[in-house]
């Protein structure tokens, strides 16, 4: 038989840990699945262990995640890390793989808190060895105090300019930021401004930031509006072009990054409706006020749902949380109401706040859909743009009969790096709205068991 | 190549990377540890042999993919490495599909 919880959370980063906290506290049952060794997600990742001796200055955003960290700790929630969920069903069980085994649990309740991933950036070369997202370079700063010497850095949006005020702090010399903010978002962007005269202080922060770098020396150089990464067996250098002038770097390490978008792997294969968010160009997970989905007792907290960042994550962890155990008959609609009121408030303000930054930092058309037909948009499968145009061409409606024409989408990372490309890119050939093209269907198992154990699963299931 | 920014490390393991020995910090993903000895190529991709490294540290894209005791096909970013731990770089035709799905290859 397998084992019982009153609610399950996935993911143990600012939302899953919030919403675990509230929970424990009004005394449900609570389990909390994570793929991570230890919590934190990504923003908090390694911060709980002691910083070594030595290790550069991560930010003050970083170490503001200490005492959520602690209160999770010190709740009664179970928290099983190095936990790789691969199924959830509709009637809540949940199928996962610890210490190399499968292991099942049914839940009452189900939050998924499984986080954002980088947005890919297909652009020609970025599967070469030596190119890497700046995602990619920041956890290994974090998590290992490692750096490179001499990154190109290219891309737009706030977690790129941080990673590269990380790197100066750590004393690594940067050999160049290659911005892609199109001048003409700043104009479209300025209308959001929230009202009056105060101006956001993650604003100031931000350029704040900016400003420090090219103090610092940093070669920023900004409105390059195509990139392309170099080299035979690994990366050798990275040319960008600003106007109709194309120049060369050399170096072995190009960090890419435009922006993060929901992981919705979880949500999509459970059949959770979604909706297209143009703004964010991204898809996301329709759900109510509390996080609640289409689906009975699922609910989603934080930038799985949407991107809103660590702070807004908190707070859908914690709506969520009460809205569950509302739901569990242990809290009453007026008590939900009255606990909820002040997180309610101030999510709507940094809804507000963030609709500016999803405007100003998005992308340029080219790296959501290559226009170059050679360029790899799925990685797992080595299928290019050209081929998934091609397939359109030939009457593919969407990417799931894209399937039946190349094999886009169906390798080991079941889409994630490839499906917002390839929807993208059947709407343009067919002169629709990605909404109308739809998403990839992902299907289970979403992260790879080994045959043995699946096996063995397949046999205790009946 | 990456380098460490932490000069004396208290705390190493010995692994075996494609058969030889090399001394890296302990609690670091195998993926921090082959970068940090200099190793750019994972992998080489079943469909045209390219070479591949990881590109997301995160678990998200699957370039990561190498031989990890005798195993195929394990997330070199999501695995933390192991005093005498045995890496072995994938080549094409070790190239087992994680999910069991097509099974190409041999390993
Ligand atoms: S580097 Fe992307 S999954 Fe490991």
């Amino acid at each position: 038989m397998a084992e019982t919880c009153q609610l399950a959370i996935i993911g143990a980063g600012p939302a899953g840990m919030a919403a675990a906290i509230e929970a424990a506290g009004l005394g449900l049952s609570v389990v909390v699945l994570d793929e991570q060794a230890a919590p934190g997600g990504q923003i908090y990742r390694s911060l709980e262990k002691q910083p070594p001796a030595g290790r550069p200055d991560l930010g003050e955003d970083y170490d503001q995640g200490r005492p959520l960290l602690e209160a999770f700790r010190e709740s009664a929630a179970d928290y099983r890390p190095q936990s790789q969920v691969w199924e959830v069903t509709q009637q809540r069980d949940i199928h996962f793989q610890a210490d190399g085994a499968v292991q099942h649990l049914r839940a009452e309740h189900i939050i998924i808190a499984g986080g954002a991933q980088e947005r890919p950036v297909p652009i020609p070369g970025w599967t070469l060895p030596g190119v890497m997202t700046a995602g990619a370079a920041q956890i290994l700063l974090k998590t290992a105090s490692l750096g490179a010497r001499h990154a190109v850095f290219a891309g737009s949006g706030p977690l790129l300019y941080l990673v590269v005020w990380q790197y100066v702090q750590a004393g690594l010399p940067v050999a160049a930021v290659l911005e892609t903010t199109p001048l003409a978002n700043y104009r479209r962007a300025a209308p959001s401004l929230p009202g009056g005269l105060s101006v956001p202080s993650y604003l100031i922060k931000g350029l704040r930031l900016i400003a420090d770098l090219k103090r610092a020396g940093v070669s920023w150089i900004s409105g390059v509006e195509d990139l392309r990464a170099d080299g035979e067996k690994a990366l050798e250098a990275v040319s960008y072009r600003k106007g109709s002038r194309w120049r060369q770097i050399e170096t072995g390490h190009l960090f890419l990054h435009q922006g993060v978008v929901p992981d919705t792997n979880l949500t999509v294969s459970l059949g959770c409706r979604h909706t297209w968010n143009a703004v964010q160009a991204c898809w996301h997970v329709e759900r109510d006020i509390w996080g609640g989905t289409s689906l009975d007792g699922i609910s989603v907290a934080g930038d799985g749902g949407g991107i809103g960042g660590a702070m807004a994550a908190r707070l859908q962890g914690r709506l969520a949380a009460l809205s569950a155990a509302q739901r569990l008959g242990v809290l009453s609609a007026e008590e939900r109401d009255r606990r909820s009121r002040k997180s309610l408030r101030i999510l709507t303000r940094e809804g507000r706040t963030r609709k500016f930054l999803d405007i100003l930092y998005h992308p340029r058309d080219r790296f959501r859909r290559p226009p170059d037909d050679q360029t790899v948009v799925c990685r797992c499968e080595e299928i290019t743009a050209g081929e998934v145009r091609a397939a359109a061409a030939l009457g593919c409606q969407g990417p799931n009969q894209l399937k039946a024409f190349t094999r886009a989408g169906m390798g080991p990372c079941q889409g994630r790096q490839c499906g917002l490309t390839v929807s993208e890119i059947l709407a343009q050939a067919h002169g629709t709205g990605v909404a109308d093209i739809g998403h990839l269907r992902t299907r289970p198992p979403l992260k790879p068991v080994t045959l043995g154990a699946l096996a063995a699963c397949k046999k205790s299931r009946g | 190549m990456f380098t460490d920014l932490i000069a004396d490390r208290e705390k190493t393991v010995t692994i075996r990377i494609d058969g030889n020995a090399h001394t890296v910090t302990a609690g670091i993903t195998v993926a921090a540890a082959l970068l940090s000895v200099g190793v750019r190529r994972f992998r080489e991709t079943p469909a045209g042999n390219s070479p591949r490294g990881p590109f997301c540290m995160m678990g998200v894209c699957f370039d990561c993919l190498c031989v990890i005791d005798g195993q195929p096909n394990r997330q070199a970013c999501m695995t933390t490495v192991r005093q005498d731990m045995a890496i072995d770089t994938q080549s094409g035709a070790a190239d087992l599909d994680p999910f069991g799905h097509s099974g190409r290859g041999d390993a």
